[in-house]
């Protein structure tokens, strides 16, 4: 695919991607806002297709579009999804500092390098040549993110594991509280 | 513009979108989407950095010289996966406090938590 036509693709994502954004934003019901954020993440997979990112693609798509939206349903269903409005005042001064923090980042995307550019630091740092050209020797995987994700940056993945399990103990102390009150006051 | 610049423009603007539902509403429900929606910008930005011009999926094949950078897509997958483990406590935390106070909603609780036989 030639880059022109790459970009054209990845501008029209990014404006989907917007558009939903701001969709989500301006939505009071709280149930299409969940169904909009499943949304959100499938046009966030496309564009890590495009953007040559496979393994995060599916990632995106198995666990942003699917688990999250199904996340949110649930709570919404165990809660209420009436959206209560909120001052005028909150919105402006909402709008004033992410003016604020966007203008300045805005002044600072000018200066990050275009797309694809290869003389980044990201691509000239000597682990980049490492990961790619040693790693079938060492670890012996054709899919150098499954390679580093597992081997190279191992700990992190063992760290991210430690923050699941704490996450999923915390959610299930939470919610099965919540059950045994109710058991006591039954007694009661 | 260089169009090649878009990606980070873009990842600004969806930060802007997240920054502002988590200011904007009080809606707990609604804030933690906002932060969903600040974390996926970050996520184009970093996938964006990964990308090399003329490169394909970092998996080794015959025949290809160029890949992107594996590295940002392993931070990103930790990210996304941490970022759902975080979602799913933030709304037990919701389903909690609605048990407690039958609301989700911030300024109903204060007011609740004023009355003085609460």
């Amino acid at each position: 695919m030639s880059e022109h036509a790459l970009l054209a693709i990845d501008a029209v994502l990014l404006i989907i991607l917007l558009t939903t954004a701001i969709a989500i934003a301006r939505q009071r019901n709280l149930f299409a806002a969940a169904m909009m954020t499943g949304l959100f993440s499938l046009t966030l997979a496309c564009l890590f297709v495009l953007l040559d990112a496979m393994d995060v693609a599916f990632t995106e798509a198995a666990v942003g579009a699917g688990i999250s939206t199904v996340l949110m349903l649930s709570a919404l269903a165990l809660t209420e999804y009436r959206d209560h409005p909120t001052s005028r005042g909150q919105h402006t001064l909402a709008l004033l500092l992410c003016f604020a923090v966007g203008g300045l980042l805005m002044f600072a995307a000018s200066e990050w390098p275009a797309l694809g550019a290869p003389d980044t630091p990201v691509h000239q740092h000597p682990i980049t040549a490492h990961y790619l050209e040693q790693s079938q020797q060492e670890i012996d995987l054709p899919n150098v993110v499954t390679s580093v994700l597992s081997s190279y940056r191992g700990y992190d993945t063992l760290g991210e594991v430690t923050v699941v399990f704490t996450a999923g103990l915390a959610v299930l102390i939470l919610l099965l509280g919540v059950r045994r009150d109710n058991h006591e006051e039954d007694d009661a | 513009m260089d169009l090649g610049l878009i990606n980070g423009y873009a990842a600004v603007a969806l930060l802007m979108t997240g920054l502002y539902i988590v200011l904007a509403y009080d809606n707990p429900i609604k804030r933690l989407i906002g932060l969903s929606i600040f974390q996926a910008a970050i996520f184009v930005l970093y996938i964006s950095m990964g990308r090399i011009a003329g490169g394909t999926a970092p998996i080794l094949a015959e025949g290809i010289e160029r890949y992107s950078h594996p590295l940002p897509h392993v931070l990103i997958l930790t990210a996304i996966v941490v970022g759902v483990a975080m979602l799913a406590l933030g709304l037990a935390l919701i389903v909690r406090i609605h048990e407690e106070y039958g609301s989700i909603d911030e300024q109903h609780i204060l007011e609740l938590e004023r009355e003085p036989d609460a």
